[in-house]
């Protein structure tokens, strides 16, 4: 199953007592402990495990003196194996996904299992400006002493090229195009050119950086071909299975349902079945059992959208309706998921309800709610 | 175990199409240099031996061996250019040696492998043996001679199991068994995948092992490099002699006799060569042959083994069969891969990547050098990681993946067809034997007395009776394989689905074109059944997949109607463009019909029809908006068509008992197919932004589908005719609605609409008139001229329906459209024809005037009525209550034109 970010920090806050959100390196210090004990195979320059002991990290496994590791990720072993070779071989890496495909989550594990420490990290926003990458200045020190390395603030990717660490750049596609572009000379050079001191910081040895990105989003700023030949990149999965999938689903609707405080609602696993069910469905292109091609709609349909359709509807049944979750509350949301552009996603949905949910036992209500909102 | 230690035969134990046994079979006969190869394969096929040595051989080739009798049973020996057993004979044929196969003979083979009843039983009907092959083929992926897979797999040329159709049962379950020494061996090495560990330990061996600056540390150090050729050939034979000891002869009984059939031909090899041969065969079977056997005890096994006459040929071969996923293949994954392992004289995972990189330069993708570098690094990174001594090919699609490509799997299945399976296609010598399917042919034409003619001749074919279906049957399922012997005519008589027409002419090239399909199949039932479904899955039109259905049915080949099926609902479900869609559905469902018409099974056909028709109603009112005059004019003729077939199709679908398969019963959505397609006429009709020309012509369409309300269709037209609209546009809805050679009549007969149009046209403004006039013209001018003028003289007797023609009495009244009164002469001169349309003898009526007042007629004729029906009071009486409906009208102007008499 896909460990959702979310989901799995729940684990981790039990295991860790004070902090909220322990980072990835506390919560599970004593994994990697052992498994640095039991690593005989050779490490690169400043790793703390080798690239074998850190996707054993990842997906589990039982060491041979009995310490059982669990699995962070669980999906295909592939992935996280091209992601530990990627960064052994001294390439950035880039994670790809829709949300809660776990980017974040497989991110900080693989810095918390390389370098010892996720805590570098530069959360991109449409806000985020050049200096968080490369150094700010201590204007105070700046205007008493005037430029030198001491008035001289460094990011987080600085720190982790002096120090020869793992860098984290959260939300890659939502950095300006003009700031994104300060990685690229960072990468291939592999030196922060530190003009006003007429000096550089240079990689040390082990520096590299991790990279997530939602690359379905709209609204994003794309990543330059220059910036993308720099990194190896690894697509996310979403869940690969429907139980796993309605498994998570299921577990963020309660969780949500608990905060805005939403009484649970009987049948409602039913209708999350149904959900998810239509969700892969449409984004896989074909039903469940494969006898039927579909076309896919242009919005992602993740499983955080799944969330928050079924959320939504339960609120629709817990203030507006008898309480009990019924098609008819999920279907304006449905519609609103899959429908993003109007002329030609209508006609995807419309066709998936004709040619699909008219005919399948047992969805007669479904269909005629999706009808009605549908029009 | 005899190796190269001199005395006895070297036996060359190898993995079936493995380029690592390639290589190492070629080193070992370079070393030796043995005085005759012998190679497992049939021994009839010993005198096409030479045939390989031809400038014009390139494999990927195969051996074919079929009956005689019966081509449609045949085994196939596929070789691409890196198996082993290919190797050595090409080895043994550049070096003048002479080559030996010695697997038991095809003759046995073959008839081992079939039913005990079905050999030769004279004029067969072509059907009957073709027809259960096809079967067995719809079992398969696109399985053209499964009776060929089974053979093959019977000899032991695959070495796994690949997805085959179970076929007969008395064919060999011998797959899963075979796979087993290998999965054993790798289990033993604690590897669970046996294809990697064999890829890893002696593949990757080879490309790595044969030469001084191998690209990685060689995992499995049996023995040094190059040092002894013969070294792994020994190690393996040895653990070989392990598994056999305890699987014995892996439970499969005709093993037994293979082994023995080769242990007889070494023998003689030894005695015919010296000792000095070399055997070339699957690594199974070397403790067999290694082993001590009396010669008396393996003929003694040999004895009386069924046999059957066979005729063997090369055949051109493709890497796509070789594949696995060919359903017949040789179960080799990725050809490709194996073939360029075998070829790259060094650096397979660089110059593989270079490869891959250059295809995707050629399809735009961005791939530079740099990337190709990384992938490299990135693939041996992996490699590293998995714990494998060289980056094998999943590998390397992992670094494709991630670097290349961006994390996209769209590059990747481009390099996976390209490149891991490849395009290689074969080629044999033209001196090569004739294959099955002409002998096939031969016959079939022969059971059928068709004879092949140079000049042309023209047949009818009555599908009513037997030997015409079938030959209908042939020369469809001949067009379908490229063979145009007979081109479809028109019928000159009659157009009934039973009849049809052929023009036959057999042109000397149409021989090289059966040679040409000989790679489709042994059959011409199966060879049909395989390009049908090859097509089906290459066709990227709709339409084209659509026809492909019809032919199917046409040419009788049901195995390969799921395969098409299959692809037109994909190609269905994918295809934005409603215009496609509405273009396939009439063929699909004259498809359908036909297939009734036939008796054949068209419920798959019906249930996609249904489906194809649901989107064509989902995809047809977005698709009707903002169209310009030419797309509106295209998407009326989709409409006629849409609406025609829907027509069809439900006439269909009504005559099943149960609509759609797996409709559950009583579902309440579920309306009748006219109902939806009528409610999307609706939504035409009704939606502004659609052009005037549909929405006229869905309102017309459902006028005479009579689902427009009293005066429906006069409130449509008002709105679509109102001053506020655009004058062309309204005129492209009386295109619609009146448009086409009958719509005269509907102006004709239903004033009111007329009267509209009328109001409307002289409301037109001038500067709009010369638009819309080529509009009007186009549409009047397709009535016929009678329709024209009786319009014409309409509209010059001035509005109708005006309050002033009503006041003529209610006798007098008007029937719509008509002018008020009757005019008694001219309804009288049809009088004559009305009564012999109706049987009535003329006099009756003119004496039996059912006039107000009793008045029965006396008279001959009188009576006659009274015998008929009714008496004449009751007419008479109802007409007096009653006035005005001009069936009532007829009665009195009899009077007036009898007394006129």
């Amino acid at each position: 199953m896909t460990e959702n970010g979310t989901t799995t920090a729940d684990g981790a806050r039990d295991a860790a007592g004070e902090a909220l959100r322990p980072h990835a390196e506390v919560a599970f210090a004593q994994e990697l402990a052992a498994l640095a004990a039991a690593d005989d195979r050779p490490r690169p320059a400043r790793w703390r495990l080798s690239p074998w002991a850190v996707a054993t990290y990842l997906l589990g496994g039982t060491l041979a003196d009995g310490t059982v590791i669990t699995p962070k990720y669980v999906g295909p072993r592939r992935l996280v194996e091209v992601a530990v070779a990627t960064l052994a071989t001294d390439r950035a890496l880039l994670l790809l996904g829709v949300p809660g495909t776990a980017k974040t989550w497989v991110s900080e594990h693989l810095a918390a299992a390389v370098s010892g420490d996720s805590t570098l990290l530069v959360q991109g926003t449409a806000g985020t400006p050049e200096e968080a990458i490369r150094y700010g200045w201590n204007y105070a020190q700046l205007l008493a002493h005037g430029p030198s390395r001491d008035a001289l603030v460094p990011g987080p990717v600085m720190r982790a090229m002096a120090e020869g660490m793992t860098a984290r750049v959260e939300e890659l596609t939502r950095i300006p195009a003009d700031v994104q572009d300060t990685l690229i000379t960072l990468l291939s050079e592999k030196t922060l050119p530190i003009p006003e001191l007429g000096q550089e910081v240079q990689a040390v040895r082990g520096f590299n950086v991790i990279a997530t990105a939602n690359d379905r989003d709209r609204g994003v700023n794309d990543l330059s071909s220059a910036l993308r030949r720099r990194f190896n990149t690894v697509v996310l999965p979403l869940p690969a299975t429907p139980e796993e999938e309605v498994d998570i689903v299921a577990r963020r609707v309660e969780q949500i349902g608990h905060g805005l405080h939403l009484p649970p609602a009987p049948r409602g696993m039913d209708e999350i079945r149904r959900v998810v069910t239509v969700f892969r469905e449409l984004r896989d292109g074909g039903t469940a059992d494969g006898r039927t091609k579909l076309k896919s709609p242009s919005g992602t349909l993740s499983t955080a959208e799944a969330i928050s359709v079924v959320t939504s509807g339960l609120a629709l049944a817990a203030h507006f309706g008898d309480g009990v979750l019924r098609p008819a509350d999920l279907a304006a949301g449905l519609l609103g998921a899959v429908v993003r552009d109007p002329a030609a996603d209508r006609v995807v949905w419309q066709e998936y309800l004709e040619t699909v949910v008219r005919e399948r036992d047992g969805w007669q209500d479904f269909y005629r709610a999706c009808r009605e909102v549908s029009g | 175990m005899n190796g190269a230690s001199g005395a006895g035969p070297v036996l060359l134990g190898v993995r079936h199409h493995g380029p690592g046994s390639a290589r190492a079979v070629r080193a070992a006969l370079e070393r030796c240099a043995p005085s005759a190869v012998l190679i497992e394969g049939p021994p009839e096929a010993d005198e096409l031996v030479p045939l390989a040595a031809q400038e014009d051989m390139r494999p990927p080739v195969a051996l074919l061996a079929h009956a005689v009798d019966d081509p449609g049973r045949a085994a196939f020996w596929p070789l691409a250019a890196f198996s082993p057993e290919w190797v050595a004979l090409r080895w043994a044929l550049e070096h003048g040696v002479p080559v030996r196969f010695i697997d038991l003979p095809a003759a046995h083979t073959l008839a081992m492998t079939a039913p005990e009843s079905e050999p030769g039983t004279g004029p067969a009907p072509e059907t009957r043996p073709g027809t259960g092959r096809g079967m067995e083929a719809a079992a398969g992926a696109a399985g053209e001679g499964e009776g060929g897979a089974s053979g093959a797999s019977g000899s032991g040329e695959r070495t796994d199991p690949s997805g085959t159709a179970p076929s007969r049962t008395d064919a060999p379950r011998t797959d899963a068994l075979r796979v087993d020494p290998l999965r054993a061996l790798a289990e033993a090495a604690g590897h669970g995948d046996p294809e990697r560990w064999w890829e890893d330990v002696i593949e990757h061996r080879g490309a790595g092992g044969d030469r001084p600056n191998g690209d990685g540390p060689n995992g499995d150090g049996a023995g040094g490099d190059g040092a002894d050729a013969l070294a792994p050939f020994a190690a393996l034979a040895e653990a070989m002699a392990e598994l056999r000891a305890v699987y014995g002869d892996g439970g499969h009984p005709h093993d037994a006799l293979r082994e023995a059939h080769m242990r007889l031909r070494l023998h003689a090899a030894r005695r015919e060569f010296g000792d000095r041969v070399a055997v070339v065969c699957g690594a199974w079977h070397v403790p067999a042959l290694a082993g001590r056997r009396t010669v008396t005890a393996d003929r003694q096994l040999l004895k009386g083994l069924p046999k059957v006459r066979t005729a063997l040929t090369w055949v051109p071969w493709t890497h796509r069969r070789l594949a696995r996923r060919s359903g017949y293949g040789a179960g080799i994954a990725s050809p490709g891969w194996y073939g360029h392992l075998f070829e790259a004289p060094d650096r397979p995972v660089e110059r593989w990547l270079t490869k891959a990189a250059r295809l995707l330069r050629d399809e735009d993708y961005p791939v530079s050098s740099a990337h190709v570098i990384e992938a490299v690094r990135l693939a041996e990174g992996l490699a590293a990681v998995r714990d494998r001594p060289l980056p094998g090919l999943a590998e390397l699609n992992d670094a494709v993946r991630a670097v290349m490509s961006a994390g996209s799997d769209v590059p990747l299945a481009l390099i996976h067809d390209r490149l891991v399976v490849g395009d290689a296609l074969g080629r044999v010598p033209e001196g090569a034997p004739a294959v099955p399917l002409q002998r096939d042919l031969d016959r079939i034409r022969r059971t059928l007395r068709l004879t092949p003619e140079a000049g042309e001749r023209q047949v009818e074919l009555d599908l009513r009776k037997e030997t015409d279906t079938a030959r209908s049957h042939l020369l469809h399922r001949l067009r379908l394989l490229d063979i145009p012997w007979g081109e479809p005519a028109r019928s000159r008589a009659g157009t009934g689905t039973f009849r049809e027409t052929w023009r036959l002419r057999w042109e000397p090239e149409l021989a090289v074109r059966v040679a040409e399909a000989g790679i489709w199949g042994t059959t011409v039932l199966g060879a049909a059944t395989t390009k049908a479904a090859a097509d089906a899955l290459a066709a990227t039109a709709l339409a084209d997949v659509t026809a492909l259905a019809e032919r199917c049915l046409r040419a009788a080949l049901p195995a390969a109607l799921p395969v098409v099926m299959r692809a037109l609902a994909d190609r269905a479900a994918l295809d934005a463009d409603v215009g496609h869609l509405a273009h396939a559905l009439p063929a699909l469902v004259r498809a359908v019909r036909y297939g009734d018409v036939r008796g054949t099974d068209a419920a798959a056909l019906r249930a996609v029809a249904l489906g194809l028709a649901d989107r064509i109603f989902v995809g047809l009112p977005p698709a009707c908006t903002g169209l310009d005059a030419d797309g509106a004019a295209e998407l009326r003729r989709h409409l006629d068509a849409t609406h025609g077939a829907v027509a069809l199709l439900a006439q269909a679908t009504e005559g099943q008992a149960e609509p759609v398969p797996h409709r559950p019963a009583g579902g309440a959505a579920a309306e009748p197919l006219r109902e939806r397609w009528a409610a999307v006429l609706g939504t035409l009709a009704g939606r502004d932004t659609v052009p005037g020309l549909l929405r006229g012509r869905a309102a017309r369409l459902l006028l005479d589908g009579g689902r427009l309300a009293d005066g429906g269709a006069e409130r449509l037209m008002a709105q679509a005719l109102s001053p506020g609209n655009r004058p062309t546009d309204a005129a492209g809805w009386i295109e619609g609605f009146v448009g086409g050679p009958d719509g005269g009549l509907l102006l004709v007969h239903d004033e009111r609409l007329l009267a509209l149009v009328d109001g409307w046209l002289t409301g037109v403004p001038d500067a709009a008139f010369t638009d819309v006039l080529p509009l009007l013209r186009r549409t009047f001018a397709e009535y016929d001229a009678g329709a024209r003028r009786t319009l014409g003289e309409l509209v010059r007797r001035g509005p109708v329906g005006a309050p002033d023609h009503r006041g003529a009495g209610s006798a007098d009244a008007a029937a719509p459209g008509f002018g008020p009164g009757l005019d008694r002469d001219r309804a009288a001169a049809v009088l004559p024809t009305l009564h012999l349309l109706l049987g009535i003898p003329q006099h009756g009526y003119e004496e039996g005037d059912p006039a107000p007042g009793p008045a029965p007629g006396p008279g001959p004729s009188g009576a006659g009525r009274g015998e008929g029906h009714g008496s004449p009071q009751d007419n008479g009486g109802g007409d007096g209550a009653t006035a005005g409906p001009p069936a009532m009208a007829v009665p009195q102007t009899n009077r007036r034109t009898g007394a006129g008499r």
